[in-house]
């Protein structure tokens, strides 16, 4: 039923109208329930959920136009689909539906085939805002998930300053070679939440996930006071847990995890990419660059966590940090500075 | 021209199902006289949005059926019932006319839609 079924709110104070909406709703093959008036509704969209309202305009009790600018006004309502159904005459009219939020304006009588594609389209919209709803909530703190709401899903990036962590598990691939296929999923599924629960801590997003390897990023879509410290205490804290995990680990007879970590701080654009049916938030640019080659880079260097020279520098100080010298990265023509984090070894 | 426009009425059966588009005829009938009499109380007490509501209502369902004579009329007093619907005796005595036109009117397109439902 969930899949095709929508359940829809449908409200007219004209029998004739509602009668003849509903069974053209009942024929596109979603569930309706019907209304009177404006208040009708309003009561019924706070006792139940629905998807979407189809909505008359002149109505006794309460009109179409306090219907919309109540369901504004309620954070609960302001992002349910409306499209409004009326016989009123007038440019001014439409403009003052859209402009409260409605999604569509369809004069009546209503033409079938066109009440078709607007609910389709209208419900279709709602399924991607639910599904990135989801996905930001499993990716995000609720504060950050609150502000996208807030904001809007557009897609599209926009250039912010903020900091870049990549991490990853030392020697997986041999890992994973010792492992029962279950054991590296749980073993997997527990590396996840300790770092995702270190990374949310400290306001981190995160928004990939490539195997064994993640990435985060402070400072956006939320800005952050001090990004790069965000970053590096949430690196101090997931090495911790790590080595926590690992001795834990290594008394139950299994084998320990290791992680590397880099971080790079600048400015980077982010956003929505991807399609209409898809789309994950991410940023691009060279500091998204340096963060993945300053990770690959603890290998070689037999350090825990790396940093550029801009994090380092946000630092002030307040971390411990040992220079490592200009290293020449993989993928880069010049050499830069690298610091490795002290106090994680 | 015709009380009921063919096209549009055959349009809805297509879509909505002849037995169903009956059951509306029905519907529409039993709701009409009394918005006609909401407009009549309504010119009395000089109630504009009641007026403007009731006439909004029978044009809209003037134009589903297809009756587009009738949806004209209450179109027109739809209009008129935005501004305040007593300003002097000349006035009222010509909405009087207008809503015994539209009486009129709903008589014919009744009648239609009956006879439309025996057919």
């Amino acid at each position: 039923m969930r899949d095709d079924a929508a359940r829809l709110l449908l409200v007219d104070d004209n029998r004739v109208n509602r009668l003849l909406l509903a069974r053209q709703l009942g024929q596109l093959g979603h569930q309706t329930e019907l209304a009177e008036n404006g208040r009708e509704a309003l009561r019924m969209l706070r006792e139940r959920r629905y998807d979407l309202l189809v909505l008359d305009i002149e109505m006794p009790e309460m009109d179409g136009f306090e219907v919309l600018s109540r369901m504004l006004e309620d954070p609960e309502l302001r992002e349910l689909p409306v499209i409004v159904t009326s016989a009123l005459e007038g440019l001014a009219n439409v403009v003052r539906c859209i402009e409260l939020g409605a999604e569509d304006y369809l004069s009546k009588p209503v033409n079938p085939v066109l009440l078709k594609a607007r609910i389709g389209a209208s419900l279709e919209k709602k399924r991607l805002r639910d599904a990135q709803r989801e996905l930001v909530s499993r990716f995000a703190t609720l504060e950050v998930a609150q502000d996208l709401e807030r904001s809007g899903f557009s897609l599209g990036g926009r250039r912010v300053h903020g900091a870049v962590l990549f991490c990853d598990i030392r020697g997986f691939t041999g890992l994973v070679e010792t492992l029962a296929p279950e054991q590296v999923i749980e073993l997997l599924n527990t590396y996840y939440t300790l770092m995702f629960d270190a990374i949310s801590g400290m306001g981190g997003v995160v928004n990939q996930i490539i195997g064994d390897g993640l990435m985060a990023i402070f400072g956006a879509p939320l800005p952050l006071e001090q990004p790069a410290a965000a970053a590096v205490a949430a690196a101090l804290e997931m090495v911790a847990m790590m080595e926590q995990f690992s001795r834990e680990q290594l008394a139950a007879g299994l084998p320990p995890l290791r992680i590397g970590i880099g971080i790079a701080s600048g400015d980077m654009v982010a956003g929505y990419t991807g399609t209409q049916q898809r789309a994950t938030y991410t940023c691009v640019g060279d500091t998204v660059n340096l963060a993945a080659r300053l990770e690959a880079h603890t290998k070689e260097a037999g350090r825990a966590i790396l940093i550029d020279a801009a994090t380092q520098l946000a630092l002030q100080g307040q971390v411990p940090t040992e220079a490592l010298g200009p290293v020449l990265l993989k993928g880069k023509a010049a050499a830069v500075e690298v610091y490795a984090v002290l106090g994680d070894r | 021209m015709n009380v009921i426009d063919a096209q549009i009425f055959t349009e809805l059966q297509d879509s909505a199902g002849a037995d169903f588009v009956a059951e509306l005829v029905q519907t529409f009938l039993e709701d009409a006289p009394g918005l006609l009499q909401t407009l009549r109380q309504a010119h009395m007490s000089g109630d504009a949005a009641g007026f403007r509501r009731a006439a909004h209502t029978l044009k809209s369902n003037g134009n589903t059926f297809g009756a587009l004579h009738l949806a004209e009329l209450a179109r027109e007093l739809e209009q008129r019932g935005q501004q305040p619907l007593s300003t002097g005796e000349a006035d009222d005595a010509e909405l009087a006319a207008r809503l015994q036109n539209l009486e009129q009117a709903y008589a014919h397109c009744a009648a239609a839609l009956r006879s439309l439902g025996h057919a």
